[in-house]
């Protein structure tokens, strides 16, 4: 089979079945894997009669007892669905003196018109701060495991087959530029209407894939490689540790804060949550590149 | 009980969601489609919390000057709540296909048994 050289080839190879999901490259069908075992041989070569028996009695219960375990599950939780209160109505006991306290006084205390983001990013930012270190961590594992790996995945892929294809530079031509504006917006608007950053943070880390596939990692990597994307998302890190300090401590001791609240609706308001966005903004979108990046070809 | 679980429709298919991801998890040996009955029991739980924040007639808690009262919007608590699983579920979602990959690239199988077969013989092999 041919290295696929157009959008077309690349479908009908992808009917084919040669498209390989595991490095998302294209790859011939090992003729003979290195230890070819056919379904029933490792058995009868590892293990003894009785265990042998044992395994065929464990692969013939396991899906009556999953399928019986999944039936009792079902059952328990439909009737607890049927024990709650009836969906859409106002007394669901969630409904409590926390949500009624941060609607009532959210604008006077936050400055933030978007309720989600005032709680969010300021009466649970620590919680916010955990989530980000949990998208990081993540990605430091993904690094840890495929750039430790003997075999690497061969640099020819998807990137290489689209990058021949017009239609698809036009396209990305005209809309990258708007998607990383439309998510700079939804960024800079999270704390006056529904967005914030981790939404613009992935709709700037999708236009930053779309230009990798449509013309090659080579052009983002003067912008954007490993060096840089540390301590890009280190500083975001730090800069959202620092300021939530800053503010934790003159909130514990009642002293003034240099973030001030300002007029709810105005773009420079709420104190806070537009920096702490866009710390957001940076680490998620730099997250969803470098996960694509590190599973397309092993390394940012 | 049909009444009231025909008032929790959208509770039910959340239900029913998860125990599709569920039994998708279970009974595939294929450790791909196992991610995927992961991910769906993940977008289960998420339809299940947005429902529960949901109050029929009120609006989205984008608050304005004016009507500053409680009882204008729907619950904001379960919105935060379900950003924190999308957080999450992507970060465990990408750690065990990188995870994935390597035991691909060390056993050139997919299949959990085969891969539990060949660890016990290069175990068996060691000693």
């Amino acid at each position: 089979m041919k290295k696929p050289n157009n959008l077309r080839d690349w479908l009908s190879q992808w009917d084919a079945g040669a498209f390989n999901f595991t490095d998302m490259s294209f790859r011939l069908p090992r003729a003979q894997k290195p230890e070819a075992y056919t379904d029933r041989a490792w058995e009868r070569e590892l293990l003894p009669e009785i265990e042998q028996k044992e395994l065929r009695a464990y692969q013939r219960l396991y899906p009556v007892l999953a399928a019986l375990l999944c039936t009792v599950i079902i059952v328990f939780l439909l009737l607890t669905v049927a024990a709650l209160p009836a969906f859409g109505s106002d007394s669901v006991p969630t409904i409590n003196e926390v949500t009624r306290r941060y609607l009532e006084h959210g604008l006077s205390e936050t400055g933030a018109v978007n309720a989600v983001a005032g709680m969010i990013l300021d009466y649970r930012a620590f919680d916010t701060l955990g989530e980000s270190h949990v998208l990081f961590t993540a990605v430091a594992a993904v690094l840890v495991l495929l750039l430790s790996a003997k075999e690497r995945p061969e640099p020819r892929a998807l990137a290489d087959i689209t990058r021949a294809d017009p239609i698809l530079r036009a396209t990305a031509r005209v809309i990258v530029p708007a998607a990383i504006l439309y998510g700079i917006y939804v960024i800079f608007n999270g704390h006056l209407g529904p967005g914030g950053g981790f939404s613009g943070g992935a709709v700037i880390g999708g236009a930053l894939i779309l230009y990798a596939i449509a013309f090659g990692f080579e052009k983002l990597e003067k912008v954007l490689n490993l060096r840089i994307y540390r301590i890009v998302v280190a500083c975001a890190l730090c800069f959202y540790s620092a300021a939530k300090c800053y503010s934790f401590y003159c909130g514990a001791n009642h002293l003034e804060t240099i973030f001030r609240t300002g007029t709810p609706g105005a773009i420079f308001s709420a104190g806070l949550i537009l920096p702490l966005n866009i710390a957001v903004g940076i680490v998620v979108a730099c997250t969803m590149y470098g996960f694509y990046s590190l599973f397309q070809r092993g390394r940012i | 009980m049909l009444q009231s679980l025909w008032n929790n429709r959208i509770q039910c298919a959340a239900v029913i969601l998860f125990a599709i991801g569920f039994s998708t998890l279970l009974l595939n040996r294929n450790l791909i489609k196992k991610i995927i009955g992961l991910n769906i029991m993940d977008t289960a739980v998420f339809l299940f919390l947005t429902s529960i924040g949901y109050i029929r007639g009120r609006l989205a808690p984008i608050v304005s000057e004016g009507a500053a009262t409680y009882s204008a919007y729907v619950n904001p608590i379960p919105a935060g709540l379900v950003l924190t699983g999308i957080v999450v579920s992507v970060s465990v979602t990408a750690v065990m296909l990188a995870l994935t990959i390597r035991l691909y690239q060390r056993y050139h199988t997919l299949n959990l048994d085969e891969i539990y077969m060949q660890a016990l013989r290069e175990q068996e092999e060691h000693e």
